[in-house]
């Protein structure tokens, strides 16, 4: 006997001849006919005309025909509630059936029939199932509490059925304890505050019980309903582990990941030096590496689950990366999330594994997951500095491919990489260039574009590269629109002079054909900044951006804390919390780990963010402060406000102005080679350079402002020569310093105390301190001044020799010398040399020390003398030197080590200038 | 919890659909359908998630078994009860297709309405489940009977009925590894696992305790003075997981397996190893490009066990680019054939005994494309049959105690046999 001819009945009149044989007097006929219109209604026919002879057939001792009536009944009910009443007799009668299984049958069905009327005569019948006999009725009446709350939840407080369920947590029976733990879990989800489930160590030991000897979807019930205990202390905490973990050998992965959401719950309550601790971390690693040889969609839910976990505590899997290799079988679904973990797993110590994969993973065939690949790549060149190298070129030999989306996908990535490391791997700009033609997307364009602007000065043909972008600027996507304004923006500001056309016809493009109001105002914004202020244009253009770093990609801390108490969940796979994809008053609940509230020491909090695993490096790459508030702290002077020149007729050859060579000696110092005589009160004489023209007198309505830096006896002076070639006379001056890298600041006001008439020349010396603001500049010493007079403020910048910062008390023990030097990785190391030096070690030595330079010690090793210096800068950073003299070769070598190896540069440039003047 | 539960036939037609929750009304069915089945797209996750509604589904042969929920459910659970729904079925009625499953359609309504109650599994042994869903019309049972059905469905040993008699008491144990291997062209061992089953078929009289004792290294290293551990070597287990049978938190405390199975066939216990394992073969390719239309391939594959042992089923399979237009095969053993349907040479050898090599050579002509896209190159893959655990685990003892009958653990036949088979046992090339 086959039942699908059920499926083939689409005659016409059929439901006529349907209630016909329902009306039949033969038993089979009518169990025939009630198997049709089952049958119809689950294809999605409406077979609801037919209520009164189904139900009409209900009153039978046949179980199956029984069944079929009732599942009718379930699905049509609601469409026909007068109807349904017809049934209640015969509900309420099976209720007091012998047999076990009708009655639990019929309070099971029952529940499901949602009208009002028939739910009032449930409650008795549903009263006396709750104490019944047979624990099989008792835990089919426990789940039925749960549905009639969902239909009447009034009619369930009232009646009083939640502290009947409430009892059936003590039942004898650990399939009733599962199934009244998962009602009332349910209940108190809609009643967040109720205390419905008032857990206790008593009941939680209960629970505790029947959890060795309920069915696995039972497990899992108490499992979920434990991990919203919050237990008393570290002991119970502990002892409810100890209770939980033989849960993570089952075969069933759903008990498995319930019990680690326990785990890692409770977990949170241990002290992190009790030995218990470390096992329970090392039992925890293998059931989650065993999920992953379950099916394939089992796999997906627990990777996404174990990037969750992998994210909380990276300890627990960071010997397991082999297993989230990716199998050419997997699914895609599962090979994707397999490569997320890896890049979270990924660490110096496995990086050449993990690269060897990702680069096997870039020649599949699955577009998505080769992008992935490459991008893992990338990923991984920015999580560990060491393999950053290794990245680089094998994402060169990928270039190399030719493959379209794998060449566009590369540069996306090389582009972060250049922001993690500047200056650094430029060099393969050259072959990024040679695939310009071959990208199509917009995001790669725009990558390839901001690179070509960023490095403007190191590419030759940079313009000509932008210009071709230029051509077919309106048909572009408004990010390659943007980047490409920025970048030629960019280029105009570093090379001025071949640039000028490209920029106005970018900045026309952008701000008279374009509707785009995001374009407009950045093109406005860009040719008010350069037609107003050339100099605040290039320091808020070309302003230095801060380190990316690779927490970009993490989820967000107290999220993440939501999500591991959901482990297993919906929300867990989606990473998302409940209320974002659950409707109505579920979920809302946002849950937390619980506090450490240990019994012993109770001060330390459970580390989250220590938590990124031992390969982190201690001195993270500081994230430097943003520059944007450059302008504003400027004009934070107090002083009239600056004009802007209004938008107008002229505007368009408004860039023409230019801001170049400003830093550049202008007509090579004026003569101010005699005031090299500054120093004579020193022995040695401390090394001040040149005057050089900060300020032209074109830029400034006549003001001249030219100068030097100088340490005399200890005390920073800034010495300026301020000539009027203007017509008027000049008052009122003011000078202010921008925040600066080693926190310059005028120690008075500037000194000039009598007006300053036309063509004449003051020198004034200004004492500074070090203990202003502190913002990293670059260069390092870069100094960005405003000047006030009379007539306007002025703004210009100059550079200062950093040996000026140099202190007295810069000589350093030997002892300490030889302990700091290897105590400061070799990376920190810089060379350079210095061409063309005729002096002796002994001189140059004499001469640097007036400079606060101190030779500490003297080796001469096969002819070559070694000379060993310290330096100690005034905001305490030390610099140690190794110089190297070789008699008769006059280029020195230089070696120096700092902890900050910024000022490796600067501090050459002093060796430099001090050495050969 | 699960709102609902529906079956698709591959065109997407429903073939079972039941709601068991109001919040998901019929147009999800018509959801899934559009949104999945008839999706363009490969399908890229096994979770949807439609209009605030999810779905999970998994697929068997070109049926659809897909559950609906508009709450934040235990999704491995949802997965863990549609594996299991197919399992009853399977256990049911064989085979699930499209014409099984319309001829059974009345008894899976009925498995339905027992085995998820308001969206929440319940008891889903079939062993239990066949004691009372039985489509053979109910006869009425007497009262002992009825208890007793309903006892085991609720109790605590759910998959095991009281008063099983047998003449004769007899057990048979399968330990069934497949062993995976990844290897890099060059032959280093990228990963390689063992993941192996304990499968238990028994056939014993009342209520039988049993214990099963094996190579397990940390109970080995606990006995190991008692000088037992002194017969074989003992391996590392990375871990394992038990059918609901065993009594866990025993295994947790003294790493002993102490249970009470259920009667006929179940999987005792899983296990997976990484250390020591045996792989019974390697593969060695060589691959090489002549020119632009032509590949030369050369794999030679050796067996590394006892002599006298045989492998059986020996299958090697060798990609081959799209553009192959013909290939020339030489082997010394077996046969081979290029299968342009399936792009691959497959080789087949039927036996092979321990420590012995064997090689096949191949000239693959191209077609010369245009296609900038370079070949993947997949990497060969095998398959074999060994008939010995490649993990190295050997059963120690099965012992069986039931105080109340009679018989005792002599009287009890039983036999044990080892199959190792490949998984995805792969070398790059």
């Amino acid at each position: 006997m086959t039942d699908s001819k059920y499926f083939t009945t689409t005659k016409k009149g059929e439901i006529f001849e349907l209630k016909a044989e329902l009306n039949s007097d033969k038993k089979e006929k009518k169990k025939e006919a009630v198997k049709k219109v089952i049958a119809s209604m689950t294809v999605g026919k409406d077979v609801s005309a037919l209520f009164p002879d189904v139900v009409n057939c209900m009153q039978t001792d046949n179980l199956e025909l029984k069944k079929l009536v009732y599942l009718y009944l379930m699905n049509y009910a609601k469409s026909q509630p007068d109807m349904a009443i017809m049934a209640v007799n015969t509900f309420v009668k099976d209720c007091e059936d012998p047999n076990p299984l009708i009655r639990a049958l019929a309070v099971r069905t029952m529940g499901c029939i949602r009208v009002d009327k028939i739910t009032e005569y449930l409650c008795e019948p549903l009263r006396k199932c709750l104490k019944d006999e047979d624990p099989y009725v008792r835990k089919t009446a426990a789940v039925c509490v749960a549905k009639l709350h969902d239909i009447n939840a009034q009619l369930v407080e009232d009646q009083g059925f939640l502290d009947t369920l409430k009892d059936l947590i003590s039942d004898s029976n650990p399939m009733v304890v599962a199934n009244a733990v998962a009602a009332l879990s349910e209940i108190a989800e809609s009643h967040p505050n109720s205390n419905l489930l008032d857990l206790n160590p008593q009941s939680i030991n209960k629970l505790l019980t029947a959890l060795n000897e309920c069915t696995e979807w039972g497990q899992i019930f108490i499992l979920d309903c434990l991990a919203n205990y919050t237990p008393r202390d570290d002991r119970e905490s502990q002892s409810i582990c100890e209770r939980v973990t033989p849960r993570l050998s089952h075969a069933n992965s759903a008990v498995v990941l319930s019990a680690v959401k326990v785990l890692m719950k409770f977990m949170e309550m241990l002290p992190k030096d009790l030995d218990y601790y470390g096992t329970l971390l090392k039992k925890l690693a293998p059931p989650l590496v065993t999920l992953l040889s379950a099916e394939p969609e089992l796999q997906y839910v627990a990777l996404r689950n174990i990037n969750l976990i992998v994210q909380k505590r990276p300890e627990i899997l960071k010997h397991e990366m082999k297993v989230f290799f990716v199998k050419y079988n997997d699914p895609i679904y599962v090979k994707l999330e397999k490569l997320d973990i890896m890049i979270r797993l990924a660490s110096q110590a496995n990086i050449a594994q993990v690269l060897a994969e990702l680069k096997e993973y870039a020649t599949e065939v699955d577009v998505d997951f080769v992008r992935k690949a490459v991008r893992a790549i990338g990923r991984c060149a920015i999580k560990v500095e060491q393999s950053a190298e290794r990245c680089v070129s094998t994402l060169l030999d990928l270039i190399q491919t030719k493959v379209n989306y794998v060449v566009q996908e590369a540069i996306v990535v090389i582009k972060d990489i250049f922001r993690k490391y500047p200056n650094k791997y430029e060099s393969v700009i050259a072959t990024l260039c040679e695939n310009l033609d071959s990208l199509d997307e917009p995001e790669a364009r725009a990558a390839m574009i901001w690179i070509v602007g960023e490095y403007a000065e190191r590419i030759d043909n940079a313009d000509e590269l932008l210009e071709s972008f230029l051509e077919g600027f309106h048909d572009e996507s408004t990010q390659v629109q943007l980047q490409l304004l920025t970048a030629i923006v960019k280029l105009f500001l570093k090379k001025p002079t071949e640039t000028q056309e490209l920029v106005q016809q970018v900045l026309s493009l952008a701000t008279q054909d374009s509707d785009n109001p995001d374009l407009r105002d950045r093109g406005y914004i860009y040719w008010r900044l350069l037609s107003t202020d050339p100099v605040a244009a290039k320091e808020v253009v070309l302003a230095e951006k801060p380190l990316i770093s690779e927490e970009t990609d993490l989820i967000e801390p107290t999220l993440l804390e939501e999500l591991i108490c959901h482990i297993g969940t919906l929300a867990s796979v989606y990473h998302k919390p409940p209320s974002a994809f659950v409707e109505g008053s579920r979920g809302v609940m946002h849950k937390r780990l619980p506090a450490r509230t240990g019994s012993g020491e109770g001060t330390e909090c459970p580390d989250v963010g220590n938590a990124a695993g031992g390969s982190a490096p201690e001195a993270a790459p500081s994230i430097i402060p943003s520059q944007g508030d450059l302008l504003g702290d400027l004009l934070n002077l107090d002083l009239p406000a600056v004009l802007l020149p209004l938008m107008g007729a002229g505007f368009g050859a408004a860039p023409a102005v230019m801001p170049a060579s400003l830093n550049a000696p202008v007509g090579g110092g004026l003569g101010d080679l005699f005031d090299l005589g500054g120093g004579v009160g020193m022995p040695m004489g401390a090394y001040i350079p040149p005057k050089t023209v900060w300020l032209p007198a074109m830029k400034a309505k006549g003001l001249e402002i030219s100068g030097t830096f100088a340490r005399r006896a200890g005390v920073i002076q800034m010495e300026l020569v301020l000539t009027n070639k203007a017509m008027s006379v000049m008052t009122d001056f003011a000078i202010q310093f921008n925040r600066n890298s080693f926190g310059l600041a005028p120690a008075g006001p500037l000194q000039v105390l009598t007006p300053l008439g036309p063509n004449q020349t003051i020198e004034v010396s200004l004492p500074l301190s070090t203990v202003g603001p502190v913002m990293k500049m670059d260069p390092l010493n870069n100094l960005q001044v405003a000047v006030k007079n009379n007539i306007d403020v002025f703004y210009f910048s100059c550079q200062y020799p950093i040996s000026m910062l140099f202190v007295e008390d810069g000589k350093m023990e030997r002892q300490v010398f030889l302990a700091t030097w290897k105590d400061i990785p070799n990376d920190n190391e810089s060379q350079f040399q210095i061409q063309d030096c005729h002096l002796n070690s002994e001189a140059a030595s004499n001469k640097l020390q007036g400079s606060n330079i101190f030779t500490i010690a003297k080796r001469t090793v096969e002819g070559q003398d070694m000379l060993y210096m310290s330096i100690k800068l005034s905001n305490g950073i030390w610099v140690l030197a190794e110089l190297k003299v070789q008699a008769g070769n006059p280029n020195y070598t230089i070696s120096l080590k700092c902890r900050a190896p910024e000022v490796s540069q600067c501090v050459f440039q002093c060796y430099e200038a001090v050495l050969k003047n | 919890m699960i709102g609902g539960l529906f079956i698709y036939n591959h065109k997407g037609e429903v073939l079972i659909s039941r709601v068991y929750r109001d919040d998901i009304g019929r147009n999800a069915v018509d959801a899934f359908r559009v949104n999945v089945i008839h999706a363009r797209q490969q399908v890229r996750s096994p979770v949807t998630n439609i209009a605030r509604t999810s779905f999970f589904h998994v697929k068997r042969s070109n049926i659809w078994l897909a559950a609906v929920t508009k709450q934040n459910v235990n999704a491995a659970m949802v997965f863990e009860f549609l594996y299991k729904m197919c399992d009853v079925m399977t256990a049911y009625f064989g085979k699930i297709s499209e014409e099984n499953i319309k001829n059974n359609f009345v008894l899976i309504y009925e498995l339905l309405d027992e085995i998820l109650d308001f969206g929440y599994p319940q008891n889903s042994e079939t062993g239990a489940l066949k004691t009372f869903i039985t489509q053979t019309g109910i006869k009425s049972q007497s009262k002992e009977e009825q208890s007793q059905i309903t006892s085991q469905v609720t109790g605590q040993i759910g998959w095991r009925r009281e008063g099983i008699k047998y003449r004769r008491n007899e057990l048979f144990l399968d330990v069934l590894e497949s062993v995976n291997l990844l290897m890099s062209p060059q032959g280093q061992v990228l990963s390689a696992h063992v993941s192996g089953r304990v499968v238990m078929k028994s056939y014993l009289s009342g209520m039988p305790e049993c214990k099963f004792g094996m190579n397990d290294k940390i109970v080995i290293d606990k006995q190991g003075k008692g000088g037992e551990g002194a017969t074989g070597q003992s391996i590392a287990i990375d871990d394992c997981t038990f059918h609901q049978c065993v009594r866990l938190s025993k295994f947790d405390a003294e790493r002993s397996i102490s249970f009470i199975p259920p009667d006929g066939e179940c999987e005792l216990m899983r296990y997976r190893t990484t250390k020591d394992i045996i792989l019974p073969f390697r593969v060695i390719p060589l691959v090489r490009e002549v020119g632009r239309t032509k590949l030369e391939v050369k794999v030679v594959i050796k067996s590394n066990f006892k002599p006298s042992l045989l492998a059986q089923k020996i299958e090697v399979r060798i990609p081959t680019p799209l553009n192959t237009s013909g290939v020339q095969v030489i082997c010394m053993k077996g046969k081979a054939k290029y299968k342009a349907s399936e792009n691959a040479i497959v080789w087949k050898i039927k036996r092979m005994a321990g420590m012995k090599e064997s090689q096949i050579s191949a000239e693959i002509e191209l077609l010369p494309t245009n296609d900038k896209k370079k070949w993947a190159r997949p990497p060969i893959s095998m398959n074999f049959e060994v008939p010995f655990a490649p993990s190295g685990l050997k059963v120690r003892y099965l012992k069986v105690f039931e105080p109340k009958l009679n018989y005792s653990d002599h009287d009890v036949i039983k036999w044990v046999r080892y199959i190792g088979r490949s998984g995805i046992y792969e070398t790059r090339c």
